[in-house]
């Protein structure tokens, strides 16, 4: 009970800070001639190479992350302060030993990433594994879950059988929900250990950065589980546990699936095709669900702020009246985002377990 | 299309620190904690069928209770009418020993009257004879000499009174 009025709380804080904080750096766009919402929000969206904390007396005070560029199989590592306001980086080349141009180009295929430019002005994208702010925030975020689960481990070790404590019952309410209403409805009884360690994983880790993200101040607010490429590779995990631990009888649905008519499977293998392509909808489905929810989320927030400088930019009274009026909605819909938060965490995690399930089950015809 | 298209080094990274993550909480943390939910919740499961069993074994003992308590209020009652019915004999006993013994007196005294009777008789017969004698001897001194037939009256007096 106390832990939820701390919860909803912090909620609430997060909540207003993060209003104050789209309000500054929607001030800052104010001084450009032409208010462009949708650029503003894509961009905040968006990844980038630095980190940018708030704006001081005009200046951007930014965290410059390191830039790593592997090009012929050499490492190319330096700070993207060499790359601010379309400057370029001039270092020489590893293999060669000509000088070599790195530089992020404002517009064309590759807008807004790393490239080395070409002596006749092409332009080539390096492989690209900079510490980009999603990166370094996804780190954070991912040291932060290790370090609560090491908490959690430390206190159950310490405190044996007696009741939780603290984050110990924080945690071993949402595991046991995990593992009670998630893995044991979907996967048969004797298979659920095998597959609880991933479940409550993924369940953790969408759930606390998901959080994190609705948290505006520097060093969460990044949007990691709005981000395609993460995920991506959670519903790749999904997908490759689903598929090397799935029996027999799943490969047997899929391959010779029982029950349809032969002429659907033979001369032309119908049916696999379809169960075949089935196999990895499901993860794709996983991964764009996810991540549409969380960045659709981002973007209305970000919107109803937008939508205080549309309006100031027609009528000052309206703009404050405007700020009044978004300021709510976005409070509001940030609430929604933590009730979404924690919903698209229990659906990544219910359909995994429901595929695992599928996988595993032991079939009594 | 960049919002929708991933990035190849962020895949990159993504995959080692999820893996990582992943490895740490399924290697390391899951098992200490899953161990202990498990022990901790067949303690719980354990002292709950133990506080059934020790109800139900107390249900049972209450029950048995119960039973002996019917049967000492069944020995009592039994007892109280044994108790009942041997006094009651007792008395009865008692009565009919009384009416006998009275019975016995009263025939022992009968006999003792009758025996009285009979030898009071006797002895009155006797005095009677004695003093019929005496009378006699007294009439046979004085009228004797006079006549016979006053002797033969006497003598048939005598013979009445015997056949009496």
């Amino acid at each position: 009970m106390k832990n939820w009025k701390i919860f909803i709380s912090l909620s609430f804080l997060m909540c207003l800070v993060f209003g104050a904080q789209t309000v500054a750096l929607a001030e800052q766009q104010k001084d450009e001639e032409e208010f462009k919402a949708g650029e503003v929000i894509i961009e905040h969206v968006l990844d980038s190479y630095d980190w940018h904390l708030f704006s001081w007396k005009g200046h951007a005070v930014t965290i410059n992350l390191p830039i790593i560029a592997i090009s012929e199989g050499r490492f190319y590592t330096f700070s993207t302060k060499h790359l601010h306001d379309g400057n370029t980086y001039v270092t020489t080349n590893k293999k060669t030993g000509e000088p070599m141009t790195f530089a992020i180009p404002g517009e064309g295929q590759y807008k807004g990433k790393v490239v080395i430019l070409g002596k006749d002005g092409t332009r080539i994208r390096p492989l690209d594994i900079s510490i980009t702010k999603n990166v370094m925030a996804l780190f954070i975020s991912s040291t932060l879950i290790i370090v609560l689960f090491y908490l959690v481990m430390k206190a159950y070790q310490k405190r044996g059988e007696k009741a939780p404590k603290g984050l110990q019952s924080l945690f071993e309410w949402l595991i046991v929900y995990v593992r009670d209403d998630i893995a044991r409805k979907a996967i048969s009884e004797n298979k659920v250990d095998r597959y609880l360690p991933y479940l409550v994983t993924v369940f953790f880790f969408i759930i606390i950065n998901n959080i994190l993200g609705l948290i505006p101040i520097f060093p969460f607010g990044a949007n990691i589980t709005g981000n395609i490429a993460v995920t991506a590779v959670l519903a790749m995990f999904t997908f490759f546990i689903t598929n090397l631990l799935g029996n027999k009888e799943y490969y047997k649905d899929i391959f010779n699936t029982p029950g349809v008519p032969w002429f659907l499977k033979y001369p032309l293998p119908l049916m696999p095709i379809i169960e075949t392509v089935g196999c990895f909808t499901k993860p794709f489905v996983l991964a764009v669900r996810l991540f549409a929810n969380i960045t659709a989320g981002h973007i209305v927030v970000l919107g109803f702020i937008s939508s205080i400088f549309i309006v100031a930019k027609v009528s000052l009274m309206g703009g404050v009246g405007m700020s009044v009026f978004s300021l709510i909605l976005a409070i509001f819909v940030d609430c929604i985002e933590l009730l979404v938060a924690y919903i698209q965490a229990y659906v990544f995690t219910l359909l995994s377990a429901l595929y695992f399930g599928m996988a595993s089950k032991e079939h009594h015809h | 299309m960049e919002l929708i298209s991933p990035d190849i080094g962020f895949l990159f990274w993504m995959t080692l620190a999820f893996g990582i993550v992943f490895f740490f909480v399924a290697r390391f943390a899951f098992p200490v904690i899953n161990k202990m939910l498990k022990q901790r919740e067949e303690k719980i499961t354990e002292a709950l069928e133990k506080a059934e069993r020790t109800h139900a074994e107390m249900e049972k003992l209450q029950a048995n209770n119960e039973i002996l308590l019917q049967q000492a209020r069944e020995e009592r009652e039994k007892m109280l009418n044994e108790a009942r019915l041997s006094s009651e004999q007792i008395i009865e006993e008692a009565k009919a020993k009384a009416s006998q013994e009275a019975n016995r007196m009263i025939d022992s005294a009968k006999e003792t009257i009758e025996n009285e009777y009979k030898a009071a008789v006797t002895e009155i017969k006797n005095e009677i004879a004695n003093i019929s004698i005496k009378v006699a001897e007294k009439i046979l001194q004085e009228e004797l000499s006079k006549n016979d037939k006053q002797m033969d009256y006497i003598n048939k007096i005598i013979k009445e009174y015997d056949n009496k």
